[in-house]
């Protein structure tokens, strides 16, 4: 090859070709998608919580996209329905996420719809999954001597709570479990929705 | 009609169309000794070895290798030699400064990737620090790879290559210099606002979008003396380097540019872009800069020409028309169009031809002279790269298979790969080029020849604990989790041994690394006996 505008031109060209079906043809496909009627828009304070998500980098462990029951039993694990592209309507960014290192958090609203739970757990995993290889958060957590009024306090089994004192969510915690209790997916979808 | 048809005859369309594309370009496709593989060589050069990498004694095993014992009595073009020198001076400045940086990005990666390794298997460690989070510094660690040391270092020996493959001077090597000052700037900007929690939200798209715009910038800059190198050239055949360097310093912008478009992609369709964008920055970037790299140094060091080259066209127009749309597989079950996900599995599997066009020129080129490969860091490193570049493409069409991607998504063998990817390939080739490159810079030997042997041994064996370590634990990791009668935690609980390790294999490695910066600092700083004769220059028996 002696040509340079040869070259570039055709490393243009299979470029365009490569954005077109990955990017553009989606593009056009996708940009008339619904949100599902029962889908609501994050509250204020659930944004916050996803913001908090994507700081933590929570995506890098976990997915959230449940595989079709032809595929994988993730159903059957809790982790609910393969979801349509409606689903992400309010998602900006996506957070498909492609690890599981944890489970699936598609449906973690539906499967523990317990603030404590989420709160207890976002601050020590172990004490309520032993083995789990999940960090804890303690940043998002403040010890205090004694809950002022309005204080979150933290209800933690007894082995893991603290000697003396009480540990307090901070509004980022209470906002990224508020977050994570309005992923609930559980609603039907009609047939039509499924992408193809 | 269906969709299957659809996709079937435009599939079968464009491979038709591209292949009348190559053959136009060069229809003798299959020759054995190609006269543009000559274009790296002075005249009467092949048959010489060069490697300013190697020890004087090396670099004469490796002559006696190359020209199987017997005397070669060609002379090389003495003024062409000359000419070279000049050139080389003109890169150097340039070159020496992308590596410095890439050098630093390398070890802080590797502390940043020790320490994510280390916290999956302690989870309680120094979890009280917000950007020593698994999730933080993680990131920290992919996004040095990704846009400091990767990138520095393909920069910095692309740049050194520009002006032996054009037989020119380097043109507008300042600009590059700026570009590494503007790119590195946000870069650091970008990392510091990743470990404060700022940032894009998406894998490989971290950085936030107003300094990836300082990045385009940076690489665009960076990008210039390749054009304006171009212009002044004296060699009339655009070497197979030249390509993959020229097209991928086009298509990083672009990726770039798109990816990081702010307001302009929604939901579903930003996941089909973020993986058409993480898959096409390994692709359209890293693999041709790597290959671009593996293309020049192997033949040069041997004084051999590559074997079958014309094959080379075959195998960069196929990878940059299906690498580009391989991304989707990353989305496999996913809610995204299934066409598309069909579509890029059909091209991951297609990825085989150029892989086996590549394969086939390394081994036909290396035939009869793998006892060279001992006596050369360089081609140790570089050798050692272009197989596992084979390996990981086609482990990678096979994972892209929906039964297998069945196991292996969303598992740690996902990781071991990519590992395999931009670190045994792009990166061992990476550090063969520079043990080749660095004395020609500093006009200085590599002060202790030992040490390379040390480098060599510890990521090799370090990389070989890490993969094959990760790669199991994915695989019961996979099959845990796809079994129904088991409980997730049994999917996380197997992995523990195999997760160790890695911290062991990455342990290895990372020592390699600073072993490998010591020596390059030692070489930058021109400290150790002072070697600076003949084997630099080329002539390993001359006095």
């Amino acid at each position: 090859m002696e040509n340079e505008f040869k070259l570039i031109s055709g490393a243009l060209v299979t470029l365009a070709v490569s954005a077109s079906a990955l990017v553009v043809l989606p593009y056009f496909q996708l940009q008339s998608v619904q949100p599902p009627q029962k889908l609501k828009d994050y509250s204020p304070e659930e944004a916050r919580g996803r913001q908090q998500y994507i700081s933590e980098g929570c995506v890098y462990c976990h997915s959230q996209q449940p595989r079709d029951a032809s595929q994988a039993p993730d159903a059957k694990r809790g982790w609910g329905r393969a979801p349509v592209p409606g689903d992400y309507y309010y998602d900006k960014p996506h957070l498909l996420g492609t690890m599981r290192t944890g489970p699936d958090l598609f449906n973690i609203g539906a499967r523990q719809p317990s603030i404590d739970w989420q709160l207890g757990h976002l601050y020590q995993p172990r004490a309520y999954t032993p083995n789990s290889i999940m960090p804890g958060f303690p940043y998002l957590f403040e010890l205090k001597a004694q809950a002022a009024a309005g204080d979150k306090v933290v209800t933690l089994p007894p082995a893991f709570a603290p000697a003396k004192g009480v540990i307090v969510a901070k509004p980022e915690a209470i906002a990224l479990a508020k977050y994570l209790l309005s992923l609930d997916h559980t609603y039907p979808i009609p047939d039509a929705a499924q992408a193809k | 009609m269906d969709t299957v048809t659809i996709l079937l005859s435009s599939f079968i369309l464009s491979v038709t169309g591209l292949l009348v594309f190559i053959w136009s370009l060069r229809r003798k496709l299959f020759e054995r000794n190609a006269k543009g593989a000559r274009a790296i060589f002075a005249a009467g050069e092949i048959g010489h070895i060069e490697d300013p990498g190697a020890t004087r004694a090396g670099a004469q095993a490796l002559q006696r290798v190359v020209a199987h014992g017997g005397a070669d009595h060609t002379q090389p073009d003495q003024g062409a030699l000359h000419a070279r020198l000049e050139a080389d001076r003109t890169s150097a400045q340039p070159a020496f400064i992308f590596l410095c940086c890439a050098v630093v990005w390398l070890v802080l990666a590797s502390f940043a990737g020790l320490t994510s390794s280390l916290k999956l298997h302690n989870p309680d460690w120094l979890t009280n620090t917000p950007w020593l989070t698994f999730g933080r510094i993680r990131t920290l660690h992919l996004n040095v790879v990704a846009y400091g040391w990767a990138p520095m270092a393909s920069f910095g020996i692309a740049i050194w290559m520009l002006p032996r493959l054009l037989k020119t001077k380097l043109a507008g090597g300042r600009y590059a210099m700026l570009g590494a000052v503007l790119w590195n700037a946000a870069l650091i900007a970008g990392l510091v606002c990743i470990g404060n929690g700022i940032n894009d939200g998406m894998e490989w798209l971290e950085i936030p979008w107003q300094l990836g715009l300082l990045i385009v910038a940076g690489g665009a800059m960076i990008g210039l003396p390749l054009i304006l190198t171009l212009h002044r050239r004296t060699e009339k055949h655009l070497y197979v380097s030249i390509w993959y360097m020229g097209a991928a310093l086009f298509w990083f912008p672009i990726l770039f540019v798109v990816a990081k478009f702010p307001g302009l992609h929604f939901g579903v369709e930003q996941a089909t872009m973020n993986w058409w964008f993480g898959h096409n920055v390994l692709g359209l970037f890293y693999t041709p800069m790597a290959l671009a790299t593996t293309y020049y140094f192997l033949p040069k060091v041997l004084g051999r020409p590559i074997q079958s080259y014309n094959l080379s066209l075959l195998g960069f127009w196929a990878l940059a028309f299906f690498y580009g749309q391989v991304g989707g597989h990353h989305l496999i079950g996913g809610p995204v169009p299934e066409w598309m996900v069909t579509l890029s599995i059909v091209q991951s599997v297609m990825m085989i031809v150029p892989v086996l066009a590549f394969t086939t020129n390394q081994l036909l080129t290396l035939r009869g002279v793998l006892a060279a490969i001992p006596h050369s860091p360089t081609l140790r490193f570089i050798a050692l790269g272009g197989l596992m570049y084979t390996l990981s493409s086609i482990q990678g069409s096979f994972e892209a298979l929906r039964s297998i991607n069945t196991i292996t998504h969303f598992t740690h063998f996902t990781v071991a790969h990519a590992h395999l990817g931009l670190y045994g390939f792009v990166t061992m080739v990476m550090f063969g080029a520079i043990y080749f490159v660095m004395p020609r810079i500093m006009a200085w030997e590599w002060p202790y020849p030992r040490l390379i042997e040390w480098h060599f041994w510890l990521v090799v064996v370090g990389f070989a604990i890490y993969f094959v370590g990760l790669t199991i634990g994915g695989i019961l990791q996979g099959l845990a989790m796809v079994d129904a009668t088991r409980p997730f935690m049994d999917s996380v609980t197997v992995t523990l041994p195999y997760l160790e390790a890695r911290s062991v294999g990455g342990t290895l490695m990372t020592a390699g690394h600073l072993v490998f910066a010591f020596h390059f600092a030692a070489m930058a700083l021109r400290y150790g006996p002072k070697r600076t004769g003949s084997v630099i220059l080329g002539n390993p028996f001359a006095a």
